[in-house]
């Protein structure tokens, strides 16, 4: 009797576990079309864990820098670890995470979420979040970027936040309710379609231009990680025309970088040198390069890593060769097929 | 601390532990803790005005039972030497003094409840008869702050006072013993409004972990999740669209909104009270039952015996019964039977007795004119139901329709109906636009928004309507199954799986269909705001 007791509470346990555990899987977003940001900050945890450089931010490093250029190029092995709207102490808390399983020779940290001080969408802290496996930079990151309507305990169980996603379903949550197919390319996110910038909005005049305590706080902890453990940060600014640049901004960055000895290269100031060209380098007007004007940026900054880091030329190196030569195909396929999708010869 | 949000259930999971394993004496004092915690987490000063009301109503009991201890002793002492007339005259002088403790603490403490509940209603008032006549500037509304609850624990500690002033309950002598029962923070913010006598039977005791109670408690917190989140939380966008951009919404869209309302109102506070008492009963403790099938009722004043019961028999017992006996009542009554005749005479007393209950009943609910005009609605209801009681019973005589399904469905029907009209006057919380909006379901003649898609655009989508659906079919089943006893209790029979199935499947559609989290708006319980 009581052995019967017994093996009916652990068959509940289990029914209830088990039926919980894979609604939440049928019902969290799997990102893997339509928005496919989502799925990119998961991906890296399926990787070999070697990387030389590390790119870390918002939209202006997945779709500005391809890692599969700076490979073929430079015998780079890189990976971003991007999301979209990636707010600085995401960044950071990223950062730790991936410190967490490599350290590379160089972290480049795109400088444009500097201009957010405070957390701002639940969508975008979403994707950044979620695709984090869980750790306690994980913890410190939610907790940093939850919006006063969010609540820890939605990021603890997906399945509260999506819960009424029940009517939404559609083929493709069933399909890849346990294993989502790759998005990305190393972190990159591959637009070859493109369209041409020509009606930038006029910057608007802020009341402050002061970068703000929060985002200076960050940054003086990455630079401190960086230090510790031996790695060469690198500050960018992704040659996007919009969201505007101030000059204001440029200033504080440049004289934050030399205070802190740390290179710093504002990529709009060189379009020319790199050859851009935002008629055809763009797919959306201005905010983000096309395949096109990745392979140019990574083109141009690879040679920057080359000459001016301690990053090595591994191609030499046959297992990592092997696996890059994979990558490759699939990088080449996915512009094969994008090719067709958007009509492009 | 909403009670469906994440920190309320957290906090109720700690207590909860922390009940069953800490030695059974220190469970109430635990939950006095709790209770003052819960509080102090909808705001630090509400706590004041609570531990007033504590200590004022416990001292008057007390001072109430010292004076009658004194009589009684002193009684003893001289039982030899008193005449009858002297041991009556010392008795009336004793019932004096308690008299005037219980009439200090009922002024001050309702006092309170008057000054910061009403004070800006009486300036607004007092601004439109100064408009009105054209003179003076008008007055400028007070800030102040309702703490939450405080016409339910006001009220309760009310009905202590006057149980331990009549002698029906002992005054407690432990402050603390006391301040749980005014703090007990499962029924602190919505009721139900409970009696000392009966609460304190439970409340204080020690309770052994009892998985059998335990498992009770917490299907009824689901039930109530269950209508709370699953129905009124759903329902709400749409009532929100109706009342918010009323004269957008006339005719049939009123009719809609108005059993819209009756059953968030429903869902809403029947759920919390669900909560309220499956939270006691987790705890061992016993709290009343406020609602009885209300919706089943044949007529309204059948329904006020089974909505809000608590509120219902504390106005009986603490206003109209007093009232009803009170020498200028009495006076009244021999008036009108010299002067108006036995018929109409034997009325007067108890009409206006219930006046007064039903205008108490309106303004306790909110301090502005359609809660007063809503309570006084439901007293012209039911007194014109009374006076044509006769001309139903000659109906009844000629048609014997009294039993037959069809007439009980039509009385039910009617009640419901009723019962949603007269909320209208709560709904739209303006008297003038109550009627206009009223007035519109007959001149309109919209009544194709029922079926030509015009609903979809209310904030409600044909996915809201199918849950609402399913969840008012089911609400319907488990009345109609109470009738016959206890639905859990029913439930508990069936085999070991089929229970599991019954329960773990009402988990999950609260879990899956519920309004809650990021992209609805957590609404709080209606009756939290009386």
């Amino acid at each position: 009797m009581k052995g019967k007791k017994i093996c009916r509470t652990i068959a509940t346990v289990v029914i209830i576990a088990g039926s919980l555990a894979l609604l939440q899987r049928l019902l969290t977003p799997k990102y893997t079309d339509g928005i496919i940001e989502g799925a990119l900050i998961a991906e890296y945890y399926g990787e070999e864990k070697d990387h030389d450089v590390i790119f870390i931010g918002d939209c202006e490093v997945y779709e500005n820098f391809s890692p599969a250029v700076l490979w073929e190029e430079y015998g780079i092995n890189s990976y971003i670890r991007g999301s979209a709207q990636q707010l600085i102490w995401q960044s950071y808390y990223l950062l730790e995470d991936t410190l967490r399983y490599e350290t590379p020779k160089v972290v480049v940290f795109n400088v444009l979420s500097m201009q957010y001080d405070e957390p701002q969408k639940e969508a975008y802290n979403r994707m950044t979040l979620e695709g984090m496996k869980w750790s306690l930079s994980k913890v410190k990151s939610i907790y940093a970027s939850m919006t006063s309507k969010e609540k820890f305990e939605d990021y603890l169980f997906p399945i509260l936040r999506y819960h009424s996603r029940w009517s939404e379903l559609n083929e493709a949550d069933l399909k890849n309710m346990f294993e989502t197919p790759k998005v990305s390319h190393n972190g990159y996110y591959m637009r070859v379609d493109a369209k041409a910038a020509e009606n930038i909005p006029e910057p608007r005049p802020l009341g402050d231009y002061q970068f703000g305590k929060n985002a200076y706080l960050y940054l003086d902890k990455m630079v401190k990680l960086c230090e510790e453990k031996g790695i060469q940060l690198i500050l960018i600014k992704a040659p996007s025309l919009y969201p505007h640049w101030y000059d204001q901004w440029e200033v504080q960055m440049e004289e934050y970088a030399e205070a802190h000895g740390l290179l710093y290269y504002n990529f709009l100031e060189c379009i020319d040198e790199i050859g851009l060209d935002f008629q055809t380098d763009t797919y959306d007007a201005g905010l983000h390069l096309n395949l096109s004007g990745a392979e140019k940026l990574s083109t141009y900054f690879g040679r920057l890593l080359a000459e001016e880091t301690a990053v090595t030329d591994r191609r030499s190196e046959a297992e990592l060769e092997r696996r890059w030569q994979q990558k490759l195909a699939a990088y080449e396929e996915e512009k094969r097929q994008q090719y067709i999708q958007y009509g492009i010869k | 601390m909403l009670f469906t949000s994440y920190e309320f259930l957290e906090f109720l999971l700690i207590l909860f532990l922390l009940y069953y394993l800490l030695p059974g004496r220190w469970q109430w004092k635990l939950l006095l803790a709790a209770g003052f915690v819960f509080y102090f987490y909808a705001g630090p000063v509400y706590c004041v005005y609570i531990l007033v009301t504590i200590l004022t109503t416990w001292f008057a009991g007390r001072r109430i039972e010292a004076e009658r201890d004194k009589r009684d002793i002193w009684l003893k002492e001289h039982k030899e030497g008193l005449s009858k007339e002297e041991k009556k005259s010392i008795k009336a002088k004793i019932k004096h003094r308690t008299w005037i403790w219980t009439l200090c603490c009922l002024l001050f403490n309702l006092g309170i409840l008057a000054v910061v509940k009403y004070t800006n209603f009486v300036i607004a008032n007092l601004n439109g008869l100064l408009k009105a006549v054209g003179s003076g500037r008008p007055f400028d509304f007070l800030n102040i702050i309702v703490p939450l609850g405080i016409s339910f624990y006001t009220f309760q500690s009310m009905g202590y006072i006057i149980d331990v002033y009549r002698g029906t309950v002992e005054a407690e002598k432990n402050p603390f013993r006391f301040a749980l029962f005014v703090s007990f923070f499962p029924q602190l913010i919505q009721g139900p409004i409970s009696r000392f006598g009966d609460l304190k039977k439970t409340l204080f005791e020690e309770h052994p972990f009892d998985k059998q109670t335990v498992a009770l408690g917490l299907q009824r917190i689901l039930w109530g999740f269950f209508k709370k989140l699953v129905i009124a939380d759903r329902i709400v966008a749409g009532v929100n669209t109706l009342i918010h951009d009323a004269d957008a919404y006339r005719g049939a869209y009123v009719f809609v909104g108005m059993l819209f309302y009756a059953l968030e109102l429903y869902a809403d506070f029947t759920g919390g009270i669900d909560i309220t008492i499956g939270i006691a009963q987790t705890l061992g403790i016993k709290v009343t039952e406020n609602f009885n099938r209300p919706y089943f009722s044949k007529n309204i004043k059948e329904y006020w015996n089974r909505w809000h019961i608590t509120m219902g028999s504390w106005f009986t017992d603490y206003i109209f019964y007093p009232i009803s006996v009170c020498k200028p009542m009495l006076k009244l009554s021999k008036f009108s039977r010299n002067h108006l005749g036995e018929v109409v005479g034997k009325r007067v007393p108890v009409y206006l007795s219930s006046f007064v209950v039903w205008f108490a009943t309106g303004i306790w609910h909110g301090a502005s004119w359609n809660f007063i005009v809503w309570g006084l609605g439901n007293w012209l209801v039911i007194m014109v139901s009374q006076e044509l009681e006769p001309l139903y019973q000659k109906f009844h005589d000629t048609f014997p329709v009294r039993g037959k399904f069809a007439f009980r469905l039509f009385q039910v029907v009617r009640t419901v109906l009723l019962m949603s009209c007269l909320r209208m006057f709560d709904c739209y919380r303006d008297v003038p636009l109550t009627f206009r909006m009223f007035g519109s379901m007959f001149s309109e003649g919209n009544w194709n928004i029922l079926w030509n898609g015009a609903l979809l655009k209310i904030g409600l989508s044909a996915v809201d309507y199918f849950v609402l659906l399913i969840g008012l079919m089911l609400l319907i089943t488990v009345s109609l199954i109470q009738r016959k006893g206890s639905v859990r209790e029913k439930i508990g029979r069936l085999p070991y799986w089929g229970r599991f199935a019954l329960w773990y499947g009402l988990f999950l559609t609260v879990l899956l269909t519920g309004a809650y989290g990021v992209g609805y708006d957590s609404s709080q319980f209606i009756y939290n705001q009386f």
